[in-house]
């Protein structure tokens, strides 16, 4: 691991994120419903991946670490803890402090994420003056900056356009300077990029990469695109039924033990090589441990 | 089986028109699957839309399509509308809320005036791997994989030779794409079927297809076999760029992306 010191911590000593045990449970009418069953991880200053299909639970755990579960939702855990704070038991104050200064968000549909009636340049600011005592005359040259790094060619026409006149790949560009504004030192970036095309969701995700790499940020970055995920970040955590089926470095994905990780590369259709017939995902119930935890 | 000649489609009219599709010409052949593929906005659904002639109360196209030897009139004949089946994108979109499986798939069969409706829906449920029990159910009642296999059934109701398919993945699980995928292709073994596939994603149009043509700004770029596809053997930098996008991420190769613009 590399030896970027921030605030004096050295980095293989403290994770930035601590996740044990976190359950996710949603009481409906027609009864209980476990989103999340028991997933542990913890998070160092490198891009981790969670990849799972619909309904395995993975956007909930990336909600569940920001506290913003539906209501209606429980959240339960034997240690949630950002650099040494405790998110579950966080009074509102701390976690508004913590939430876009500490941890931030990107979810994948810029359309729906910004606020239509109000500048681009406006929304960036107001994320950095939240978090800081600055000038607005200081964020206003700090949003600017801030749309450069994210490659936007004229920084001074996009701070003046209002979401619908900026493309979908440049909407999420806007997101991640709004995002990266706050200087936050964990990024959850939840399917970012699935509503792009491939070209242009390569490119933002550059921009996103760039930075993290160049700020010492961690990223929890939640996708369905296995391949995607195998190729952008570090280690991959493969979620199925709210629980972790497996763990392992992105390099090694292709060599992946656990038949459900097997079965989602196999029903993948290739490029290099032609298959007659895609592997079918076989669902084994055994998978999922009753006892809810997995350790 | 489909000849389609310099087809084009302007959307709009006066001085705010937009050109989605510039002569546009591709053969497919009697069984065979044809691939149209591009980044958003580069037309290709709009192809398979005028094909199926659902764009002419909405915009102008001209150009010479014949499907079967039938030279298309702007009003289709009852003929074509039963040869030629679509499914699409999105099935949470593409079926009636509030009609049961059993409706949406007779209804085509009774526009039709076909005979044995019963029989047949059955017949259809069985053939995309849906029992009968699916026939009393609502779409919300059932899975998005479901659903589609649904909109597959409905296409096949009417015994087409073309079916016309809309990212009819797009949506899914890639475990449920597979079990699509797979569908679709014993279909076509089974019925002798000729598909028009549209895609974004390449890997599944190398899965199915055997011809594929890639668009770009309303026009077809290049045409080109899967076997090309899979060697990578293509003259057109733009389809090289799209190759490499579709290969997953790569920090290096990023910084060489150009853009294609209009």
């Amino acid at each position: 691991m590399s030896s970027i010191r921030r605030a004096g911590v050295s980095v293989a000593e403290s994770p930035l994120l601590c996740v044990e045990d976190l359950h996710v449970t949603y009481h409906t009418p027609t009864g209980m419903v476990q989103a999340v069953k028991g997933v542990s991880f913890e998070l160092g200053r490198e891009k981790l991946g969670i990849v799972g299909e619909s309904g395995s639970g993975k956007s909930q755990t990336g909600r569940a670490i920001l506290g913003l579960t539906s209501p209606g939702g429980e959240v339960q855990a034997r240690r949630l803890e950002f650099q040494g704070t405790n998110l579950l038991h966080a009074d509102r104050r701390t976690l508004r402090k913590i939430r876009g200064a500490g941890i931030s968000m990107i979810m994948q549909d810029p359309k729906y994420s910004l606020n239509p009636v109000m500048t681009v340049g406006k929304q960036i600011e107001e994320a950095f003056l939240i978090h800081s005592n600055d000038s607005k005359r200081e964020a206003y040259a700090r949003t600017l900056a801030m749309l450069r790094a994210v490659k936007i060619r004229e920084p001074e026409r996009v701070y003046r356009a209002y979401p619908h006149e900026v493309s979908g790949g440049m909407g999420q560009r806007i997101m991640i300077a709004m995002m990266m504004i706050p200087e936050p030192s964990i990024i959850i970036a939840d399917e970012p990029t699935s509503a792009l095309d491939v070209t242009v969701q390569l490119q933002v995700l550059a921009v996103l990469d760039d930075m993290i790499s160049e700020r010492g940020m961690g990223l929890i970055f939640i996708s369905h695109d296995l391949n995607l995920i195998a190729s952008f970040c570090d280690r991959i955590l493969i979620m199925y039924g709210g629980q972790v089926m497996e763990e392992c470095k992105a390099a090694d994905l292709q060599q992946a033990q656990h038949p459900y990780t097997r079965g989602l590369l196999g029903c993948l259709p290739r490029l290099d090589g032609s298959q007659k017939e895609l592997a079918v995902l076989q669902r084994d119930p055994a998978w999922l441990d009753t006892q809810g935890s997995t350790s | 089986m489909i000849d389609i000649q310099g087809l084009d489609v302007v959307f709009g009219h006066g001085t705010k028109t937009f050109h989605a599709v510039r002569d546009v010409s591709l053969k497919v052949e009697k069984g065979q699957s044809f691939g149209l593929v591009g980044e958003s906005g580069s037309g290709k659904t709009t192809v398979l839309r005028a094909l199926a002639g659902l764009l002419d109360r909405v915009a102008a196209v001209s150009g010479s399509m014949t499907v079967a030897g039938e030279t298309l009139q702007q009003q289709r004949s009852q003929a074509f509308r039963r040869r030629v089946q679509m499914v699409f994108q999105d099935p949470y979109g593409s079926l009636h809320p509030r009609h049961t499986i059993d409706t949406i798939l007779s209804e085509p069969a009774r526009v039709h005036k076909l005979e044995r409706i019963e029989e047949r829906v059955v017949a259809a449920l069985e053939e995309v791997g849906l029992d009968a029990s699916f026939r009393f159910r609502y779409p919300h009642q059932i899975s998005g994989g479901q659903r589609q296999r649904v909109s597959v059934a409905r296409a096949l109701i009417t015994d087409p030779d073309i079916v016309l398919l809309d990212e009819p993945t797009s949506a899914l699980d890639v475990s449920v794409q597979a079990e699509v995928l797979n569908l679709l292709m014993r279909l076509q073994r089974e019925h002798g079927l000729t598909y028009v596939l549209v895609s974004h994603n390449l890997a599944v149009v190398a899965h199915v297809c055997d011809t594929l043509a890639v668009m770009q700004n309303g026009e077809i770029v290049e045409t080109m076999s899967v076997q090309q596809l899979r060697q990578h053997q293509s003259s057109m930098p733009y389809t090289q760029q799209l190759l490499t996008a579709s290969l997953g991420y790569d920090r290096s190769a990023i910084d060489a992306f150009e853009e294609f613009g209009r």
